[in-house]
C-alpha cells in the first residue's frame, strides 16, 4: 500500500473542484437511494422470517398481508419444540465446534511450516493443496460417500466432523497469515537457542491469534451452513442438523409458515449473533483468503 | 515449477532435524487431506469407468461418458448451469461494484452497516433462505404476488412454472452471492491511492472516465478473482435446487450439481453420478487455471 505522497494544490482549480463536487453530489444522492432500495430487498426475507414466526397460520397466509403483526403469538414455537429441536441444535453445535477445533489445530501448524521453513517436498505440497482448493469440494461428494459407506462411518459424529478437516482452505488461509510474520524474529529466537517448536509457541502463536479467529468463525459458518454433506451422510431423525432438521419439516408443516418461520429463524439466529459480534474477523479472512 | 527445486540444490542436502520438526507439523493437516480429499477425488475419476450401483461393480470404460452425452435431462441441465452462471454472473459483479463503490468512502460505521446487510444472505443457512423465499414465491400465499398484483398482473406460479422457475432461483442465488464481493471490492477500492483520483479530477476528467480509466484497471485482480469464484460457486449451485424445485418442473431448474446429486442418491448409479462430478471438475479446473493464468501477472495496487 502507498499513502498518497504529494499534497494538491488548491487555489486556482478549486473552482473546477466545485464544480466536480456539484456533479458528483447529484449523482451520489441517486446512488444512495437505489442503495437503501437495494437493502429493503435484502433485509426484508429477514423481518419476514421474524415476523411470520409470531403470527398464527390465518394471519400468516393471509392476503392483503400483514405487514406489521398486531398480535404476537408464540403457538409457532411450542409447534416447533415438539420436533427434536434441541438434538437437532446440539448436533449442530457439536459439529461446527469439533471442526473448527481441528481445523485450527491442523490448518495452523501447517500452514505456519509452509510460510516459514525450508524443506524438501515443501512446493509440491503447497501446490497440491491449492490445485484440490481450486476444484469445488461437492465433486468429491459421490467417492467421499462411498468411501464413508465402506468405513461404516454413514450416519455417525466422525462421518459428518472429519471429513470437514480435510479441506485445505484452512491451511491456504494460516499460510497468508503466517508469511506477515517477520523472519528476523524466528532467525533471532533461533540463534539465541530456541528450539522449533518453541518459538512457533512462544513467537508465531501469538502473532496468529487473529487470523486463528477468523479462521474459527469461518469454519464455524462454513459447518453451520453446510447442507449438502450433512444432507447424504445423515440418515435418522436424531444425527441431523439443525437446517437439515428444518427442511425436513418442510414436508409435514407445508403451508403453515409460521412454524416454518420459526425454525428459519432458529436456524440463522447462531450464524447471525456471531456475525453480528465478529464482523471485522469476517472481513479480514475473506480479504485475506483472496489475495495471492 | 518443480524443476526449479531441484536446480535449487543446496550445498549440503543430507536430513535435516529441522525438517523432521517441519514434517511432524504438517502431518495432520497432509493426513486429513490425502485421507478425504485427494483420495476420494481420484477414487471419483476411477468409479466413473464402472458400471456401479447397489448391485453391480462392472469396469465398462467410457459408457458413462457416452451415456451422459446422449442423455437429454443431462444436457438440460447444462444448459440449465451455463444459463445460471451468464445471468448471475455479471449482475454479481455489477451490484457488487455498484455498492461497493457507493459505500467505501463512507464512515467505517456506514460501511460495516451495508457490508452486514448484503453479507447477510450469504451467512444465513441456506434452508433459511429458501424456506421464507418457498413463502414470498408462494402462488396464492406469497408476497410477490401479492404486489405484482397490486401493478396488474395475473398470479404467476413461480417455481412451479417452467418459465420463471429459473429465473426465481437465479434471483435468490444472486442475493446470497454478493456479500464476498462486496467486502472483496470494498477493500481494492480503499487501497486505490486518492492522489491518482485526485489527479485525474484536476486533470478536469468526468466522473465516468475517472471510474474507467483509473479505478476500473487498478480493480482487474479483484475482478477477475470475484468473476472466478462467482463462476464456480454458480457452477455448484445445489442446495436451492434440491430444496425449492428439485430440478423441476421436467428438469427445467435442474443444474450439473443437481443431477450428481439426483443419479448418486436418488437413482443409486454411483459410476454415472461420478462421471457427471468429473466432467464438472474439469470444467471448473479450466477455469481455475485461466484465474490462474490471469493472476500470474501480479497487478500493483
Amino acid at each position: 500500500m502507498k499513502t498518497a505522497a504529494h499534497s494538491n494544490s488548491p487555489g486556482n482549480q478549486s473552482f473546477i473542484m466545485k464544480k466536480i463536487r456539484k456533479s458528483i453530489s447529484i449523482s451520489s444522492v441517486l446512488s444512495m437511494l437505489l442503495l437503501i432500495m437495494l437493502s429493503v430487498i435484502f433485509i426484508f426475507p429477514f423481518y419476514w422470517i421474524v415476523t411470520g414466526a409470531f403470527k398464527i397460520q390465518v394471519v400468516a397466509t393471509q392476503i392483503p398481508p400483514q405487514w406489521f403483526p398486531k398480535d404476537i403469538v408464540f403457538d409457532n414455537w411450542v409447534t416447533l419444540f415438539k420436533n427434536p429441536v434441541g438434538r437437532w441444535t446440539f448436533n449442530s453445535f457439536f459439529i461446527a465446534v469439533s471442526e473448527m477445533v481441528l481445523i485450527c489445530l491442523v490448518s495452523t501448524t501447517a500452514g505456519f511450516v509452509l510460510a516459514k521453513k525450508e524443506f524438501p517436498g515443501r512446493k509440491l505440497v503447497f501446490t497440491a493443496l491449492v490445485a484440490a482448493m481450486a476444484l469445488p469440494k461437492q465433486v468429491i461428494l459421490v467417492p467421499l460417500f462411498t468411501l464413508l459407506a465402506k468405513l461404516g462411518w454413514i450416519n455417525t459424529y466422525k462421518g459428518l466432523i472429519l471429513p470437514a478437516v480435510g479441506w485445505p482452505f484452512g491451511v491456504f488461509l494460516m499460510k497468508q497469515f503466517s508469511q506477515t510474520i517477520p523472519t528476523e524474529i524466528l532467525e533471532a529466537a533461533k540463534i539465541d537457542g530456541c528450539s522449533d517448536v518453541r518459538s512457533f509457541i512462544t513467537i508465531a502463536l501469538p502473532l496468529l491469534k487473529p487470523a486463528i479467529g477468523a479462521l474459527a468463525i469461518f469454519t464455524f459458518m462454513t459447518s453451520w451452513n453446510d447442507y449438502f454433506s450433512q444432507l447424504i451422510i445423515t440418515r435418522s431423525t436424531n444425527m441431523m442438523t439443525l437446517p437439515l432438521g428444518i427442511a425436513t419439516m418442510q414436508g409435514e408443516y407445508r403451508t403453515d409458515y409460521g412454524v416454518m418461520m420459526a425454525g428459519a429463524a432458529l436456524a440463522s439466529l447462531p450464524m447471525l449473533t456471531i456475525f453480528i459480534l465478529f464482523q471485522k474477523a469476517f472481513t479480514q479472512g475473506i480479504t485475506l483468503g483472496a489475495v495471492k | 515449477m518443480l524443476s526449479t527445486t531441484a536446480i535449487k540444490s543446496k550445498p549440503q542436502r543430507r536430513f535435516k532435524r529441522e525438517w523432521l520438526t517441519s514434517y511432524l507439523f504438517l502431518l495432520p493437516a497432509l493426513s486429513f487431506f490425502i485421507v478425504f480429499v485427494a483420495y476420494p477425488m481420484l477414487h471419483g475419476i476411477y468409479i466413473s469407468f464402472f458400471n456401479y450401483n447397489l448391485t453391480n461393480f462392472e469396469f465398462i470404460g467410457f459408457d458413462n461418458y457416452k451415456t451422459l452425452f446422449q442423455d437429454k435431462n443431462f444436457h438440460q441441465s447444462v444448459i440449465n448451469t451455463v444459463v445460471l452462471v451468464l445471468v448471475a454472473v455479471p449482475i454479481v459483479i455489477v451490484f457488487s461494484l455498484f455498492v461497493g463503490m457507493t459505500i467505501y468512502k463512507k464512515h467505517e460505521l456506514f460501511r460495516s452497516l451495508f457490508r452486514g446487510i448484503f453479507y447477510l444472505p450469504a451467512v444465513t443457512s441456506v434452508v433459511s433462505v429458501t424456506v421464507v423465499w418457498n413463502w414470498i414465491y408462494h402462488p396464492n400465499f406469497g408476497i410477490l404476488n401479492y404486489l405484482t398484483g397490486l401493478v396488474g398482473m395475473k398470479p404467476i406460479f413461480w417455481l412451479g412454472d417452467p418459465n420463471t422457475a429459473l429465473m426465481a432461483i437465479t434471483a435468490i442465488l444472486i442475493t446470497t452471492s454478493v456479500g464476498q464481493p462486496i467486502i472483496l471490492y470494498v477493500a481494492a477500492l480503499g487501497n486505490i491511492p486518492t492522489s491518482y483520483i485526485e489527479a485525474a479530477q484536476l486533470d478536469r476528467a468526468n466522473s465516468w472516465h475517472i471510474f474507467t480509466k483509473v479505478i476500473w484497471p487498478m480493480l482487474m485482480p479483484t475482478n477477475l478473482y470475484v468473476i472466478v469464484i462467482t463462476t464456480i460457486n454458480t457452477f455448484q449451485c445445489f442446495s436451492l435446487i434440491q430444496l425449492l424445485t428439485s430440478g423441476g418442473p421436467i428438469y427445467k431448474t435442474s443444474t450439473v450439481m443437481y443431477s450428481v446429486y439426483e443419479q448418486a442418491f436418488s437413482f443409486g448409479n454411483f459410476g454415472l453420478a461420478s462421471a457427471m462430478g468429473v466432467l464438472l471438475a474439469i470444467i471448473i479446473g479450466m477455469i481455475s487455471i485461466i484465474q490462474f493464468k490471469f493472476l500470474g501477472s501480479d497487478v500493483e495496487y
